[in-house]
């Protein structure tokens, strides 16, 4: 039983950031939450590539973001919705000598 | 007609089980690596394992050095072991604990005599060791008699979404059978240690595991180093991991969801008797962590990875699996199971938990791995502190 191919997975719902399910092209988008297997919408502002993350929500400076309903970082520059995350505006919120 | 067994193993004299059958040529240091080496070369049956260390290690580093080795030779996949060591003292020591096992043990020393003879001698003994391992034959096993081991690498956020969720199918199935699974990178727990806490199965254990973390911790946070591309790793970084905390977050996705009922000191093996989930105090570095799960008695490991790790073991299966079609595709010799299609909605986690026991079940019954078949079979020490 094969269902539509989402475009990107996030783990929860609330979750502020989702990964490429496949190579992404800046646009519209279909996401499936892993958890509560509900559907998502979602404009990517930037091509990415598969497994990398962008942004469901704006998050200023200094924000949590926010994976598997866990703090995994904070914002290390502000990031608007639809944004690529990664190392050049995320950083570890544990590990603070950890950054690019 | 009797059915066919769903697991199979060997027996050794001390009541352990393996899924593989070595005869091991085992060098006590890096000096004896050569003469290992060439007896595995005249006697072609037999598996030499060459390291790096073994000489002027003091304390609680040589004593791991010590417990590596020889939790090496009492392994389940091993039937006989060949020492070879420089000088006789330290061969004997690692001899005479893998001898208590009751399993066939040699032990060969170089100074006074040379390679070339002490190739020859053991040779001699190393050939008989192999036509006698021969004739072991396996018999039914069960999840009881088979530790298994988990550890990914080269992980990225697919390793979260499917190949660690679908090692956890795998984890709580074993447990539920009566096995015991061991789980271990201590600093790859940082952001989520909280939830391992919370799973550990009274205050005794708490504490330990706490304690274990805290102390790793500070040895990484004391040196105050920038440890983006370390860990995560630039693997890691890659496949579209930013953080430690996201790593460990995917990282403990593996672990299934049974409580941890002990913590082990790197290449400690549990008590046989009590069987579940441990986590042992190790290196997230894949060779290192895997051959001290093995020093502990761990035959068969499961390996999730996400851009592409290739790491093996010398006795232990080491058994791959990706939920990244791009990593399927262009590494697929070194994948045993592609779990994509969880990502591509085409199965359910219960599916490709039962492709993953699969796999196993057809591993322990002696198909080789992809790692075996290429010959990968890092054996990798864990050293605490600096040689005298």
């Amino acid at each position: 039983m094969a269902k539509r191919v989402p475009d990107f997975l996030l783990h929860h719902d609330g979750d502020s950031v989702a990964v490429a399910n496949d190579d992404l092209q800046p646009g519209e988008l279909y996401g499936l939450s892993v958890k509560e297997q509900s559907e998502h919408k979602a404009v990517l502002n930037h091509a990415i590539p598969l497994g990398h993350k962008f942004a469901l929500k704006d998050h200023a400076e200094g924000e949590a973001i926010i994976k598997y309903g866990i703090q995994v970082g904070i914002a290390s520059a502000p990031i608007k919705r639809g944004d690529y995350v990664h190392t050049h505006n995320m950083r570890s919120y544990r590990w603070q000598a950890s950054r690019a | 007609m009797a059915s066919k067994p769903r697991l199979t193993g060997y027996r050794r004299p001390d009541g352990s089980m393996g899924i593989r059958n070595h005869v091991i040529i085992l060098p006590v240091d890096d000096l004896s690596n050569a003469a290992a080496e060439a007896v595995a070369k005249v006697v072609p049956g037999t598996l030499a394992l060459p390291h790096g260390y073994g000489r002027l290690q003091f304390g609680e580093d040589l004593e791991l050095t010590f417990q590596t080795l020889i939790g090496t030779g009492l392994n389940g996949n091993v039937a006989a072991v060949v020492v070879i060591g420089i000088e006789p003292k330290w061969t004997e020591r690692v001899a005479a604990g893998i001898a208590k096992s009751g399993k066939p043990v040699a032990t060969f020393s170089i100074e006074g005599k040379g390679d070339l003879q002490v190739i020859a001698d053991a040779a001699r003994v190393a050939q008989i060791f192999l036509q006698d391992a021969s004739e072991i034959t396996r018999e039914v096993a069960s999840e009881g008699d088979l530790i298994m081991s988990i550890k990914c690498g080269e992980s990225d956020t697919t390793s979260g979404l499917g190949s660690c969720p679908t090692t956890s199918q795998a984890v709580d199935r074993w447990v539920a059978a009566g096995g015991t699974v061991f789980f271990g990178e201590t600093s790859e727990l940082t952001g989520g240690e909280h939830l391992i806490a919370g799973r550990c199965i009274d205050d005794a254990c708490r504490r330990a595991f706490q304690e274990t973390y805290d102390n790793y911790i500070k040895v990484i946070e004391s040196t105050g180093a920038n440890l983006l591309g370390s860990q995560p790793t630039q693997g890691n970084i890659a496949g579209g991991l930013t953080t430690i905390e996201e790593k460990a977050l995917g990282n403990i996705a593996k672990t299934g969801s049974v409580p941890v009922i002990g913590v082990l000191k790197p290449a400690q093996a549990p008590d046989r008797k009590k069987q579940g989930l441990y986590f042992m105090d190790t290196s997230s570095a894949a060779a290192e962590c895997v051959t001290l799960m093995a020093a502990a008695g761990a035959v068969v490991h499961l390996f999730p990875t996400g851009q592409g790790n290739v790491i093996g073991n010398p006795i232990v299966p080491v058994l791959k699996l990706t939920a990244n079609k791009k990593t399927a595709g262009s590494m697929r010799e070194h994948i045993d199971l592609d779990v994509s299609g969880l990502l591509r909605q085409e199965y359910d986690l219960t599916k490709a938990g039962d492709m993953m026991m699969e796999v196993i079940e057809r591993t322990v019954n002696g198909r080789l791995c992809s790692a075996e078949a290429l010959g990968h079979r890092e054996y990798t020490f864990t050293k605490l502190y600096i040689s005298a």
